[in-house]
């Protein structure tokens, strides 16, 4: 896959602090790009970058083998959704859509055409004359997205397109966004701070914090091998303990987890050149621990709460020297109180990662 | 271009620097050159003229003068405007919303009107004075208007609008559930009213204290008018240029000056906003016992009657032949002469037609100074945004007579290599001074309109491929109109009817309708007076209605 955008070394520096540091991305011609991140991680400054709202202090943005880095805003032919959708209020529907294909000259006949085209697409058809205040948050979101794509951009950015919506509307909304930019095949970078969110519209999901880039992949690949604890911890749920390794086998590692000895299969984490006697940080999925009898050779534990989830439950429980973890399982086998012996899950497979104890996360 | 936060574009960048050099050499280099006349002569450097000023005990009585009244118009334009604002918005009376408004109208009227209309109700030969006489059968008026008391009570009378309005609009966002939470937090009445009303009408509070010291320490026309014996620094800086002690007037501007700036710096802190809570305003209490409901009504009504009596005198009087009302309740013969006089002479037409064409051209300029200074200032964020502000606001702290003063000082020789020309005496001096004292109305408006633009709006716009023309064209201004419409009819209605800085810079030519109607009264030419303060109040009222009409927030 050649690239179609390319961010090379993207800075972007407020006062003394980078926003945005030495960040580079290559995406393909119809991908979507999700930029998940904590608040002030960087994304959004990253997305106005790209539309051309900031300046880099550093760096490239290439569309198409074309260096746009220094071009304005209207010279790139991008289409923006933004967060609060910035629909002009003083114009109905039909003008707000009409607003780009103006800009380009689109005149009489064919701007009636398009305008009913976009605004179809987002399954707006006969809504040209409504006022902006009369439409729900739902239908605003589809204005904006039909404004943008009205003028067939090269590149569709989405500014936390979902976040203005209800819960109970969001989920609807995010698998129509999804279907529609896969219709057009439109290369998209969407922003976003909610790791369901990214996995389910992008095709590959780049993690940023502190304005550096942590890991880009496949949904997949970030949540089988996180790059760091960071990763591991924003995207999936993540517990985590103290544990030395000792011994590295074949099909696995052996680690030493508050005096009990665990075996970690080989594919479950991410193994990175750790020694014997190292003192390591172990991530659990709570999916990739299993409570047991508190048998001898079982992390010892109390279970303290209980989250309720349907058939599986997320138990919060505590070991005799402290620790907090959270374990999943059956919601009707454990109560709260009882003592239950923890062992790594069988099909503990992508369940846990080891890092070295100084990797933060 | 560049980004709202990626620092200015270099043609911003300068055109905000001339801008900048623009309003510094309109605003700050008159102000300086008085400065400078003050402590200068030919012969040089000099403080002669600050120790004649200091030496004279007028000098003192005038300053005294200007600063006492001031505080005593706070004082007593505080006492009818709160209780006012409380009475229409904390009791449920018949016709409450309409006097709500009523009560409102002096702030749109010009100051002279106001002064004007008083004197034909209360003066010597007013109405009342009239009426009182005639009941007493007394030999002579029972009063005279004049002096101190006089112009105190014109003050209170045309200054109170700014406590009301200030106080209505805060009791009229306060939370209701403010009130409740401190109620059941065991909080009684009086304790409600101590420990969360108050401060919240604090801001308000000061704000209109402010404006009303700010006011009245720079009427002109009331002392000017009533005065009398009692000396304030306005009238004083006029008489005293126009003995031909020029350097000394300067003294007495700067003096002035300074007390300005003071009360400024006296109530700074004090005016900032606690910033609007969310919720529904307490609503106004149901009298229950019918005797207290009409009882209050009657007291509001009646006080709203009363403030709006001078105004409806103007009105009789305006109606009213030459020399044939004297001492009938109701004038015996009415007539539309007065008015046709003013369509019919060219030399009474004049006025109105110049007062029109001049509020107009210092509009239009003041409000598209306003955007292009917002658009710098918000949205490019150029180096010296401060300083930009500041120079639009500054000509608001600035007693209009200084200003009049300070322009015709800098525009009356002419040497052009230090930025001098001679524009008084000719058509542009007056224009381009109602534009200097427009810039603070129209800017603080526009200012506050960008600063309430969400600017993704623009973003959009530019990612939609519009340039920054079209941009302001077709999404800035229209969005923006409702500030500009409030900040353009006060600066229309404020150089329509402007006194102060006229009667110091105008020519025949560019004479202005205040200028006629005070020529028309001292010629005892009262219909023709009465007739020019009642066209001034109906265009101000008319452009203030429209204004609000579409879609402007009203006072802004």
């Amino acid at each position: 896959m050649t690239a179609f955008l390319e961010l090379d070394g993207l800075t972007r520096r407020f006062g003394g602090t980078a926003a945005v540091d030495a960040v580079s991305l290559a995406i393909g011609r119809g991908e979507v790009l999700a930029l998940l991140g904590p608040s002030g991680s960087g994304k959004t400054t990253t997305l106005r970058l790209l539309a051309g709202f900031e300046i880099p202090d550093a760096g490239r943005v290439v569309v198409d083998g074309l260096d746009v880095t220094r071009a304005p805003p209207v010279a790139r032919r991008f289409g923006m959704v933004f967060q609060h959708y910035a629909l002009f209020p003083h114009l109905d529907v039909r003008g707000n859509v009409a607003f780009g294909l103006e800009s380009l000259g689109v005149a009489a006949p064919e701007l009636d055409r398009r305008v009913a085209a976009a605004l179809e697409l987002v399954d707006l058809g006969g809504f040209e004359r409504r006022r902006i205040a009369q439409l729900s948050g739902g239908q605003q979101q589809r204005v904006a997205l039909a404004r943008a794509l009205a003028p067939e951009p090269r590149v569709l950015l989405l500014d936390e397109p979902l976040s203005n919506l209800d819960p109970a509307l969001r989920e609807r909304t995010r698998r129509e966004l999804h279907d529609l930019i896969r219709r057009i095949g439109i290369t998209t970078v969407l922003v976003t701070h909610e790791q369901e969110e990214a996995f389910d519209l992008g095709d590959r999901v780049a993690v940023l914090r502190s304005g550096r880039l942590e890991q880009v992949g496949t949904p997949d690949d970030l949540y089988r091998a996180p790059a760091n604890p960071f990763v591991a911890g924003f995207v999936g749920r993540a517990s985590s303990i103290e544990a030395v390794v000792v011994a590295l086998l074949e099909g696995g590692t052996r680690v030493r987890v508050e005096g009990v000895e665990w075996g970690v299969p080989a594919d479950a984490g991410v193994q990175r050149g750790l020694i014997v006697g190292q003192r390591v940080r172990a991530l659990l999925r709570p999916e990739a621990v299993w409570m047991a009898r508190p048998e001898p050779g079982t992390l010892r534990a109390v279970v303290e709460a209980r989250r309720f989830a349907g058939a599986t439950s997320l138990f919060v429980v505590r070991t005799d020297l402290g620790t907090v973890l959270e374990v999943s399982g059956p919601s009707r086998a454990i109560a709260v109180g009882e003592r239950v012996g923890l062992v790594p899950s069988r099909r503990a497979g992508g369940g846990i990662h080891l890092f070295p104890w100084e990797a933060d996360g | 271009m560049s980004g709202p936060t990626g620092g200015a574009g270099r043609r911003s960048q300068l055109l905000a620097w001339a801008l900048l050099l623009a309003l510094a050499w309109l605003i700050v280099y008159p102000l300086g050159l008085v400065l400078r006349d003050a402590v200068h002569s030919s012969g040089g450097w000099t403080l002669g003229y600050v120790r004649q000023f200091l030496r004279r005990p007028t000098e003192w009585e005038a300053l005294w003068g200007s600063l006492w009244i001031s505080v005593a118009s706070v004082g007593l334009a505080g006492m009818i405007g709160i209780p006012l604002a409380v009475l229409v918005t904390r009791y449920d009376f018949p016709g409450r919303r309409m006097l709500a408004g009523v009560i409102a109208l002096p702030a749109v009227l010009p100051p002279l009107v106001g002064v004007v209309a008083f004197l034909f109700l209360y003066g010597e030969s007013g109405f009342v004075a009239r009426a009182v006489q005639a009941l007493l059968r007394l030999d002579e008026a029972p009063w005279r208007l004049e002096g101190a008391a006089a112009v105190l009570l014109v003050h209170a009378y045309s200054m109170y609008v700014y406590f009301y309005l200030f106080t209505r609009a805060a009791l009229l966002s306060l939370d209701g559930s403010m009130l409740e939470a401190a109620a059941s937090l065991g909080a009684g009445r009086w304790r409600s009213i101590r420990r969360v009303v108050f401060p919240a009408l604090k801001p308000a509070l000061a704000a209109g204290a402010l404006l009303t010291f700010m006011t009245s320490l720079a009427s002109f026309s009331a002392p000017y008018v009533f005065g009398g014996g009692f000396r304030v620094m306005t009238t004083q800086i006029v008489s005293t240029r126009l003995n031909g002690e020029t350097a000394l007037a300067m003294v007495e501007t700067v003096s002035l000056t300074l007390l300005a700036l003071l009360a400024l710096v006296v109530f700074r802190g004090a005016e900032r906003d606690l910033g609007g809570s969310k919720g529904t305003p307490p609503a106004p209490a149901r009298l229950r016992s019918a005797w207290l409901r009409r009882g209050i009504a009657t007291l509001a009504w009646g006080l709203g009657i009363v403030l709006l009596l001078p105004h409806l005198t103007l009105l009789v009087v305006s109606f009213v032949p030459l020399g044939t009302w004297t001492t009938e309740a109701v004038p015996p013969a009415w007539t539309l002469a007065n008015y046709a006089t003013l369509v019919r002479d060219p030399v009474r037409l004049r006025p109105l037609l110049n007062s029109l064409w001049l509020a107009t051209a210092a509009t239009v300029a003041s409000v598209a100074i306003s955007i292009l200074a917002a658009a710098l200032v918000v949205r490019h964020r150029v180096r010296g945004r401060r300083l930009l502000e500041g120079l639009l606001a500054l000509p608001w702290a600035v007693p209009g007579t200084v200003f009049a003063i300070a322009l015709a000082t800098a525009f009356s020789v002419h040497a052009p290599w230090t930025g001098r020309v001679i524009l008084v005496g000719t058509i542009w001096i007056l224009p381009l001074a109602y534009l200097v004292r427009n810039l603070p109305l129209t800017s603080r408006a526009t200012l506050a309109g960008f600063r309430g633009l969400d600017p993704s709006l623009d973003e959009a716009a530019a990612s939609l491929g519009a340039g920054r023309w079209r941009t302001l064209r077709a999404v800035t201004v229209p969005l923006l109109r409702p500030s500009l419409v409030a900040g353009a009819t006060l600066a229309f209605v404020t150089a329509l009817g402007d006194f102060v800085t006229s009667i110091v810079l105008y020519t025949y030519d560019t004479r202005p309708i205040s200028l006629e109607l005070l020529g028309s009264l001292r010629q005892a030419d009262v219909g023709v007076a009465a007739a020019y303060g009642v066209v001034l109040m109906a265009v101000s009222a008319l452009v203030f209605a429209l204004g609000t009409g579409r879609g402007g927030s009203g006072i802004a």
